[in-house]
């Protein structure tokens, strides 16, 4: 570890840069972190899965992050200017910006980076966020000019994914299978240190790091597989953090004695999905039928035993899109049954489910196996259906399949799924009528000319002010529509140890301060060994 | 028997075709793609996405042309790189295989050191207190769960009394341990996993010594030695077991691809860096070329294992020869 310290320190290029004094900034800790899976690339463009992104965005900065109240605010970039036709962004970067190796990072690397995203044999699954892009341009090595052929407001978010070197990557070799992408080189406030494939990662603090150099001076993440003995690590004290599922959240008091407990609305809501194409779902009277029929609150005490809350619509409470005024569809089985009689739905031979003309009012709830809420929640609901005459099946599928044969193939009635959002509300891809196709995201095939149009135009829309007018509207809309049921927004459930001081709940979560945190000098846990 | 060791050899080959071809198939008709894990549901990918990623791992061509090109890698010993991180599957498989045979060693070792004398002991002491007990016990550790017992023992050494860790390899700071430490952390880490791998596998070894000591013990050789007036103890030890041993050799040449494969759940309890999990993870992520890298070498262990078996068999035994 001091080698790389040293090799850090030594290639320092320009005199006046020298790392800041460690002994007043670094107090030594280390914070031991736990991940299910192990990590793929450490490379954010090539990566797709949380354990790759949660190390990449220790290691590498984007143009742009967000702050804690999810506003966009500069990372590399000091500023940016938007032209009034939305076409063209230019980002005015930091000076004095060292890669981890010591070398100056300028413009040249965020075209770099680009041209990775759009090269045909880089294996990226990102390169359509970009596909709008004209041209990326180095005005100077600290400008960046990038031209649309449309206006496009996400935009700004995708320029968060993490800048590569261009130095690193274009001496030698094949992009997907670089050396970097397991020894990474960034400019964040975490450097590489070492990765036992399945076992751990471990970064150590960046002394140069642009906005100082963080307080934990080791990053550990380790790899533990099954979620109780995690648990029990935890109890051990021997990580330092632990994502929690509602039952060990409500575990015995004395399990988390040293741990602060944190709980904060993820960015995702579950819901309960019709097949619009189905005859039985194309009336929206029916649709609203079965929504008054569940009853939300009861599913949240008994699945989520309360950590999470009802949804209205497809922005969480914490997105600025998402409008508190949308009143949830009351749970009123009164309603329901009456809404069902006017539909001509009754129970003519006394078995207690509706029909019509010979048919049994029912359907089958597809959803997939290894998410124990999702399944739980399936079968509350088959209950609550039960209740107003509707026979409800549950079927639970292995994912490729559930996913390739049923939902691409539109071979279902009802699913039940969650979606994870990313924090710009542009859900083109989950409401737009032209995203029906195969391995497309709007396999409900909700078709709305309204939202259609208030779609494109949230995404051409640079005000934030009205485009949260539009998405307020969208959101107003599609709770009136119910092309789905928006059944709840689950929590996240986070153990951290008391130690550490700085973990603050935000709009955007727990770890947006990370790099700030630090251990008060007498509880210290683990000591940095310098020397080997 | 050289020229029968050639002929076993060559055999083994279409065998090893077959093995590859199967595997190849069932992998290919299961539903999902490698490109699916990464991209599936996840809305930053776009269809067009998904569909040159395919194209870029040459997923696109009809099956009968993959299974060749594989075929045509495979016979320069060039596995392919893993889809998952782009790294060579060999490489993925050399990475783990020293904790697996680790491990693996460790509890055979110990399998055997339990298990032979436990089933001469219960062979002698037959329908003795000695005997029921044995069986008992061997039997409690073939039924018991090892996730369970995993979990158990945890809480009681880990969680408890604190003697030993929860689960990994190493400790956070074995980089800063000197060389004995080094060595004793690894110890420590290793004590649950090897005892609850030698502890639920007892069972076979033991009752395969237990039962084929009974029937030597019946042999008119043995009662001849008896009736020479030979110590029993000479007897026992010289004659007896010695023929005894001989299907035990059978049972642990079979066993050899044990040693490579890891069990699955026990490396997941353990956080356990081990071929199980690389194994598992690489079907679950469709990860062909690390699954047909894993397939290869286990079904080609597996082919040596019955060879030396055999060959053994016939070293250790001279009435049989091979032909």
């Amino acid at each position: 570890m001091l080698a790389v310290f040293i090799a850090g320190c030594t290639k320092t290029p320009s005199a006046g840069h020298a790392p800041n004094n460690r002994a007043n900034h670094n107090n030594g800790d280390a914070y031991i972190a736990s991940s299910i899976g192990d990590a793929s690339f450490l490379n954010p463009i090539l990566s797709s899965d949380s354990s790759s992104g949660q190390i990449n965005g220790l290691i590498f900065n984007g143009l742009v992050k967000y702050d804690r109240n999810l506003a966009v605010v500069g990372d590399l970039a000091k500023q940016w200017d938007v032209s009034t036709d939305g076409l063209t962004i230019t980002f005015h970067l930091r000076n004095n910006i060292l890669w981890h190796d010591g070398m100056p990072f300028t413009a040249d690397d965020v075209v770099y980076t680009f041209d990775q995203l759009r090269n045909p044999s880089v294996k990226t699954p990102y390169g359509s966020d970009y596909e709008l892009v004209k041209n990326v341009t180095a005005i100077d090595s600290a400008t960046v000019r990038i031209v649309y052929r449309r206006p496009f407001a996400p935009a700004l978010e995708s320029w968060m994914i993490g800048i590569l070197p261009k130095h690193i990557f274009s001496n030698a070799g094949d992009f997907n299978t670089h050396p970097a992408n397991r020894r990474p080189v960034g400019t964040g406030p975490f450097m590489f240190s070492e990765w036992k494939t399945d076992e751990k990662i471990i970064l150590i603090a960046n002394p140069r790091y642009f906005d100082g150099e963080p307080p934990v001076s080791r990053y550990v993440f380790r790899i533990i597989p099954d979620q109780s003995v995690q648990f029990l690590e935890l109890r051990n004290e021997s990580i330092d953090e632990d994502s929690l599922t509602p039952d060990q959240w409500r575990a015995y008091p004395e399990f988390f004695t040293q741990y602060n407990k944190f709980n904060y609305p993820s960015f995702s809501y579950t819901y309960l999905g019709f097949n619009l194409t189905v005859p039985l779902f194309a009336d929206k009277r029916m649709r609203q039928a079965i929504a008054c029929a569940i009853n939300k609150q009861e599913i949240i005490d008994g699945v989520l035993l309360g950590n999470g809350r009802a949804a209205t619509g497809p922005f969480p409470p914490q997105s600025w899109a998402y409008d508190p005024s949308v009143k949830d569809i009351a749970y009123d089985p009164a309603r329901t049954r009456a809404l069902l009689t006017t539909l001509g739905w009754i129970d003519t031979n006394g078995d207690g489910y509706l029909e019509k003309s010979g048919k049994t009012l029912g359907f089958t709830i597809l959803t997939n196996q290894g998410n124990k809420m999702r399944m739980l929640t399936a079968e509350i609901i088959q209950a609550q259906l039960k209740n107003v005459g509707i026979k409800v099946a549950v079927r639970v599928l292995e994912w490729s399949s559930f996913v390739h044969q049923f939902i691409d193939k539109r071979n279902f009635d009802v699913v039940m799924l969650g979606w994870s959002l990313a924090r710009d509300p542009d859900q083109y891809a989950l409401w737009h009528s032209d995203q029906t196709h195969e391995g497309q995201y709007n396999f409900m095939s909700y078709k709305n000319s309204m939202v259609d149009k208030l779609l494109e135009d949230g995404r051409t829309t640079f005000n934030t002010h009205q485009r949260k007018l539009i998405y307020n509207r969208i959101h107003r809309i599609l709770a009136e529509d119910v092309p789905c049921i928006f059944l709840y927004y689950p929590e996240s459930l986070v153990a951290i140890h008391k130690r550490f001081r700085g973990p603050e709940v935000a709009a955007a979560g727990i770890g947006w301060n990370f790099q700030k945190w630090w251990v008060p000098a007498g509880e210290i846990k683990y000591k940095m060994h310098y020397e080997k | 028997m050289i020229n029968y060791f050639f002929r076993r050899l060559l055999l083994t080959i279409p065998v090893l075709l077959g093995i590859t071809l199967l595997t190849f198939l069932v992998m290919h008709l299961t539903p999902g793609s490698p490109a699916d894990t990464m991209t599936d549901m996840n809305l930053k990918v776009s269809a067009q996405a998904k569909s040159r990623l395919a194209e870029l791992y040459g997923l696109n061509k009809p099956l009968h042309v993959q299974y060749v090109r594989w075929l045509g890698r495979i016979v320069r010993l060039d596995f392919g790189n893993s889809f998952r991180d782009e790294r060579p599957a060999i490489r993925k498989i050399a990475e783990r295989l020293p904790a697996t045979l680790l491990l693996n060693i460790l509890s055979m070792g110990l399998i055997l050191i339990i298990a032979i004398p436990l089933g001469v002991l219960a062979a002698l002491y037959q329908k003795k207190l000695f005997d029921t007990v044995a069986t008992i016990g061997v039997y409690i550790g073939f039924s018991i769960p090892a996730f369970w017992l995993a979990l158990m023992l945890m809480i009681l050494f880990g969680l408890k009394l604190g003697w030993l860790p929860l689960s990994g390899l190493h400790s956070i700071n074995y980089d800063d341990l000197s060389l004995p430490g080094k060595c004793l952390d690894l110890a420590r880490h290793l004590v649950l996993p090897v005892f609850i791998s030698a502890f639920t596998g007892l069972a076979g070894l033991t009752r395969y010594t237990r039962s084929s000591m009974i029937d030597v013990l019946k042999q008119d050789y043995i009662r001849m030695a008896y009736a020479k007036g030979l110590p029993r103890r000479r007897i026992l030890f010289h004659h007896a077991l010695k023929n005894a041993l001989l299907p035990v050799i059978t049972i642990f040449g079979l066993s050899l691809p044990g040693l490579i494969g890891g069990g699955f759940i026990f490396e997941t309890i353990f956080a356990y860096p081990g071929m199980g999990r690389l194994g598992y993870d690489a079907i679950m992520a469709r990860d062909y070329p690390v699954v047909m890298a894993v397939g290869v070498i286990v079904a080609f262990l597996t082919l040596a294992g019955n060879l030396i078996a055999d060959m053994s068999y016939a070293i250790a035994d001279p009435r049989i020869t091979l032909k």
